[in-house]
């Protein structure tokens, strides 16, 4: 991880607490206190950010993404969005958003999907999981405090027979989307190394988190 | 009868053992019928829990129309391996689950098979209920209360097996249908009826939670859930030569990968 330099900033202004290149294929985490913004920006555009909130203070509590799309009432992301907690509690809002809608229902890639999704000659490819499990480790958590992420910018329609894929991406350079914590939450990234689907355009590339707040 | 002594509170509480209720497990299971392993019935608001040899069948059947069953599964002996629903769905291509779908783990294998069960009334999108979800809606959502939530009851299904709340990812539920319309949104379809069955196959030796509470989009203002009905009975897991063995390239290899688990294992 290097600061950043380049524009666009933060979608949400006010002093920034950091600022940081997250390197393509590589995993990321902070803690986003409560009331600050979290502004993740799509660098060279249609960069899936695989993404998985936790309680700071209790991280048996985390993400879910079943209770946030439960009570939204629909299974896309985007501006309005309450990012739940597996006790049904927000932990982030999505304040501002540039794509339009963003998947938490794909999942991250791992070494084990992959085999079934491409076949067994991926096995020893980089995937999120291991990103997760990586950067988790950092914080005391493993393997099962693994749960269904979101993918920001990644696209997941649902057809009206029930397919659904991970097709083109809607994103493009420079987009943004904002999270403003709730509660204080440790956010765990991976920046998505995927490259035997759309999600990452074929060409994992760096994303830029800024956070900004008191 | 008085239970002022030992004798007497002994001669009551052995008394009471030939009681019947309608929501029970009935043991040895197969006095209702040869070949049953499991035989129970679970009250709307409860749940269940079993550890399941591979090829064993489990059938659900929702008796009056208004259960409604979301399943959580393990790897028996590795428990930290567990079903993944995203993988579930994304491998497969496939968002509704019934009939020859299988539902994956993380670990890119197939823990069990849907042998039986309408696509149209399942759920792998909205999990179950939360103890909050439940306060905001019905006024209560702990496990003891009157309308208990599904997570509060994973937690104690989970506690039998030795696992946490750490341990439970989102689920899949079945019998009350849920779809997205081409906008994302959810559409609910509810149940099939009464009657209705689902049946999942163990691929792989499991430890299986069960809860039966209201779907989390239930529009009926209402806690409304009813009885579900399980029986298991031995039968034989996917073999090569299976119609659902090579449904999908995807779905082969996960029960490729599950075959080479279990032979390692010296599972065969």
């Amino acid at each position: 991880m290097t600061a950043a330099t380049s524009t666009p900033p933060a979608l949400v202004t006010g002093p920034i607490v950091l600022d940081e290149t997250v390197a393509a294929r590589a995993p990321w985490s902070a803690i986003v206190r409560r009331g600050q913004t979290l502004t993740i920006v799509d660098l060279h555009g249609n960069q899936a950010v695989d993404c998985l909130l936790y309680n700071a203070a209790d991280t048996a509590e985390r993400y879910s993404a079943p209770d946030t799309l439960a009570a939204q009432g629909g299974i896309f992301l985007t501006t309005g969005s309450v990012l739940r907690s597996s006790e049904a509690r927000p932990l982030m809002t999505v304040v501002a958003d540039e794509v339009g809608r963003h998947d938490t229902v794909g999942g991250a890639c791992s070494r084990e999907s992959n085999t079934l999704r491409y076949g067994h000659h991926t096995k020893h490819q980089h995937a999120c999981v291991e990103n997760f499990l990586i950067e988790g480790a950092r914080w005391g958590l493993g393997k099962r405090d693994l749960v269904s992420n979101i993918n920001w910018y990644m696209n997941v329609p649902v057809d009206p027979d029930g397919s659904l894929g991970i097709v083109d991406g809607i994103s493009a350079p420079g987009l943004r989307v904002a999270l403003r914590a709730e509660i204080d939450v440790l956010v765990l990234v991976s920046n998505c190394p995927q490259i035997n689907n759309p999600c990452n355009g074929f060409d994992p590339t760096p994303v830029r988190m800024i956070i900004t707040g008191e | 009868m008085s239970t002022a002594t030992t004798a007497g509170a002994r001669e009551h509480a052995r008394a009471q053992g030939t009681t019947v209720v309608e929501c029970m497990p009935t043991v040895p299971a197969d006095r209702l019928g040869d070949g049953l392993i499991w035989a129970e019935t679970v009250p709307g608001g409860g749940y269940a829990s079993r550890r399941l040899a591979r090829g064993v069948t489990l059938r659900l059947t929702d008796l009056y129309g208004d259960a409604c069953v979301s399943v959580l599964l393990f790897n028996a002996d590795e428990p930290w391996e567990r079903l993944n629903v995203a993988d579930t769905v994304k491998v497969l291509w496939q968002a509704y689950i019934g009939e020859g779908h299988l539902l994956l783990s993380d670990q890119g294998r197939a823990l069990a098979s849907v042998t039986a069960g309408a696509p149209g009334r399942s759920d792998a999108f909205c999990g179950t209920s939360t103890r909050k979800a439940n306060t905001d809606r019905y006024g209560d959502g702990s496990p003891h209360g009157p309308t208990p939530a599904g997570r509060e009851l994973f937690t104690l299904a989970a506690a039998k097996h030795g696992l946490t709340r750490r341990d439970l990812p989102p689920s899949i539920s079945f019998f009350q249908g849920v779809r997205v319309d081409d906008d994302g949104r959810f559409r609910w379809l509810g149940s099939a009826g009464a009657g209705a069955g689902v049946e999942l196959r163990a691929e792989m030796p499991l430890i299986v939670l069960l809860v039966n509470v209201p779907h989390p989009l239930d529009p009926r203002p209402a806690y409304t859930s009813s009885a579900v009905q399980l029986r298991a009975w031995k039968s034989s897991p996917a073999a090569p030569g299976d119609p659902l063995w090579s449904r999908s390239p995807e779905g082969e290899r996960a029960l490729l990968n599950t075959a080479d688990y279990l032979t390692a294992r010296g599972i065969g």
